[in-house]
């Protein structure tokens, strides 16, 4: 399997007919297992790319191809979004069995398979807790579960930790390096965060300011399982700041731009 | 005095809470003791026959009106009646409400037809419609029927309306992505979203079709709450008419009371 992100481009046009180009010839591949990170700054088309991918947005031009997958039956995406977008009125189980309902599977699997989710992701014990019962973490570990159950080809998340308060967000870090590291999804993770994405991702596509273009793929060769101690190796600092380079002359003429 | 020390004064500002006023303490026995005390000084002033009794009865008198029709059972039969018109113009409204109100929420075809419609005969007091309705329908239970169905019917669809606009987005895209189509997205994310909205509708419906009732139970009728305060008027029955009063206020209360907890049940996810 593999998904190849074909010269995506993509401008709005909105009711008065002003145009705003979003993304401009987005090409690159995901492979199998592969973890990738889109990383750019605020505003540049990252929520963009990922609706297209996940087929809640049509593109301008260009494609989003799934390879390899005519012997597949799985769902192609599914998306860990910002603000969690849970069901209010499902409990913590019934947010997680919702794509499988959705595929026809028996309620006793649908069960066994969310159990199974909920240990992978530390929700024991809270199965029957509706979401405002929750913290933002536990929600976010939730939304992380119903995409995971349902078993896609590849797994979008976008900012899926920028809710969250500092500690919590690098604890949910490790949490998801950990969860990455057991099950090997193909994932495409959103962030504008540097050091967030050299910590989780085997490549880093690093985007321009909008119009969003690929600046520069990286490969980040950094051992793995990656916990607490990596953030204070050299290579990984050499990673964070080379991308820094990258983004710190786009977002300055960005700034200078708009001041 | 002898070793008193002059301490040096300092200025002392000790903060308040401002917002103090705004916890409202409750007092359940000054809302029971001044009911009754209301009661009490109507009962003295009928008593004294300052008011004569045609005009305000005491409240004792029509205490035991009440109980006389309830032992002779006439009051079941413009209860049943009465009753028996509210809940199938309810019913018909609310499920019709409901449908229409997600039909033009949600589809473009259907909104551009039926806003225009809503919006013209919503503001028609749903009464004056009432002679129309008996031309059409007959004097019979139908017209009845169908004016509270009308009345009901207009919050319900509004309100479900407004509540399918202003579903989240997001939700919508996350059952998508979940794979649910059309069909599933409205039973399974837009309907748990406007459950309260509907609920809203009914608390606002019902005090709508009681009104209803009487009135069209006034221009004709052979039973109900509405003709029996009525006649009761035309006879100078003061006590009679004012127990068909109670028993309005008595049935506004229970559907409310009903209501609410139809809703802590159905919508156990709102605290
Ligand atoms: N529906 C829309 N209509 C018009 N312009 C839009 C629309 N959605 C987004 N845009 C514009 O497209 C650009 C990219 O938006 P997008 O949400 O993809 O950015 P982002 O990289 O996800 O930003 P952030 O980091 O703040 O989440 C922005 O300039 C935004 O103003
Ligand atoms: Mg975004």
């Amino acid at each position: 399997m593999k998904v190849l992100i074909d010269h995506i481009s993509k401008v709005y046009i909105d009711r008065r007919g002003e145009s705003t180009e979003a993304l401009r010839d987005i090409h690159f591949a995901i492979e199998e297992n592969e973890f990738v990170v889109v990383v750019g700054p605020s505003g540049c088309g990252k929520s963009t790319l990922l609706n297209i991918i996940a087929g809640l947005l049509s593109s301008s031009s260009g494609q989003v191809i799934f390879e390899g997958t005519q012997t597949d039956s799985r769902p192609h995406t599914a998306v860990v979004f910002q603000d969690f977008a849970l069901f209010p009125w499902r409990t913590v189980l019934k947010n997680i069995v919702y794509g499988l309902e959705e595929r026809g599977v028996k309620w006793q699997e649908q069960v066994e398979i969310a159990k199974r989710y909920i240990t992978l992701v530390g929700l024991q014990g809270f199965e029957n807790k509706y979401p405002h019962q929750l913290s933002g973490g536990m929600k976010q570990r939730v939304s992380i579960a119903r995409a995971l159950a349902n078993d896609p080809l590849l797994l979008l998340m976008d900012e899926p930790f920028s809710a969250l308060d500092a500690q919590t967000r690098t604890l949910m870090q490790y949490e998801l390096s950990r969860i990455w590291e057991e099950t090997h999804k193909s994932l495409l993770y959103i962030t504008h965060n540097i050091q967030e994405a050299v910590f989780l991702g085997d490549r880093v596509v690093v985007l321009s300011r909008r119009p969003g273009r690929i600046l520069d793929i990286i490969k980040i060769e950094l051992p793995r399982p990656r916990g607490e101690h990596l953030t204070l190796e050299k290579r990984y600092l050499e990673y964070v700041d080379a991308i820094w380079g990258h983004i710190k002359k786009e977002a300055k003429e960005a700034m200078e731009e708009t001041g | 005095m002898i070793g008193e020390v002059d301490q040096p004064r300092v200025e002392k500002a000790i903060v308040q809470d401002k917002t103090h006023f705004l916890q409202m303490k409750e007092h359940p026995w000054l809302s029971i003791a001044s009911f009754i005390a209301i009661l009490l000084l109507w009962e003295w002033v009928s008593q004294m026959a300052w008011v004569p009794p045609l005009f305000l009865p005491a409240p004792s008198s029509i205490l035991s009106e009440g109980w006389t029709m309830l032992k002779t059972g006439i009051i079941f039969k413009h209860i049943f009646s009465s009753l028996t018109r509210i809940l199938w113009g309810f019913v018909i409204a609310c499920s019709l409400g409901v449908m229409v109100g997600i039909l033009i929420g949600f589809f473009s075809i259907p909104e551009a037809v039926g806003n225009p419609i809503i919006a013209a005969t919503f503001p028609i007091p749903k009464i004056a419609i009432l002679p129309l309705l008996i031309l059409w329908l007959g004097i019979g239970e139908a017209s009845k029927v169908a004016v509270i169905a009308l009345g009901v019917f207009f919050p319900m669809v509004i309100n479900v309306y407004t509540g399918v606009k202003n579903v989240d987005p997001l939700l919508i895209k996350a059952a998508l992505s979940l794979g649910s189509n059309r069909a599933r997205i409205i039973r399974k994310v837009i309907l748990p979203s406007i459950l309260p909205m509907i609920f809203a509708g009914m608390k606002l419906g019902i005090g709508i079709a009681l009104l209803l009732v009487v009135a069209a139970e006034m221009v004709a009728a052979d039973a109900g709450i509405g003709f029996m305060i009525l006649t009761a008027a035309d006879l100078m029955q003061t006590k009679k008419l004012m127990v068909g009063l109670i028993i309005l206020s008595l049935l506004g209360i229970f559907f409310n009371w009903l209501f609410q907890k139809l809703e802590r049940f159905f919508v156990p996810w709102k605290q």
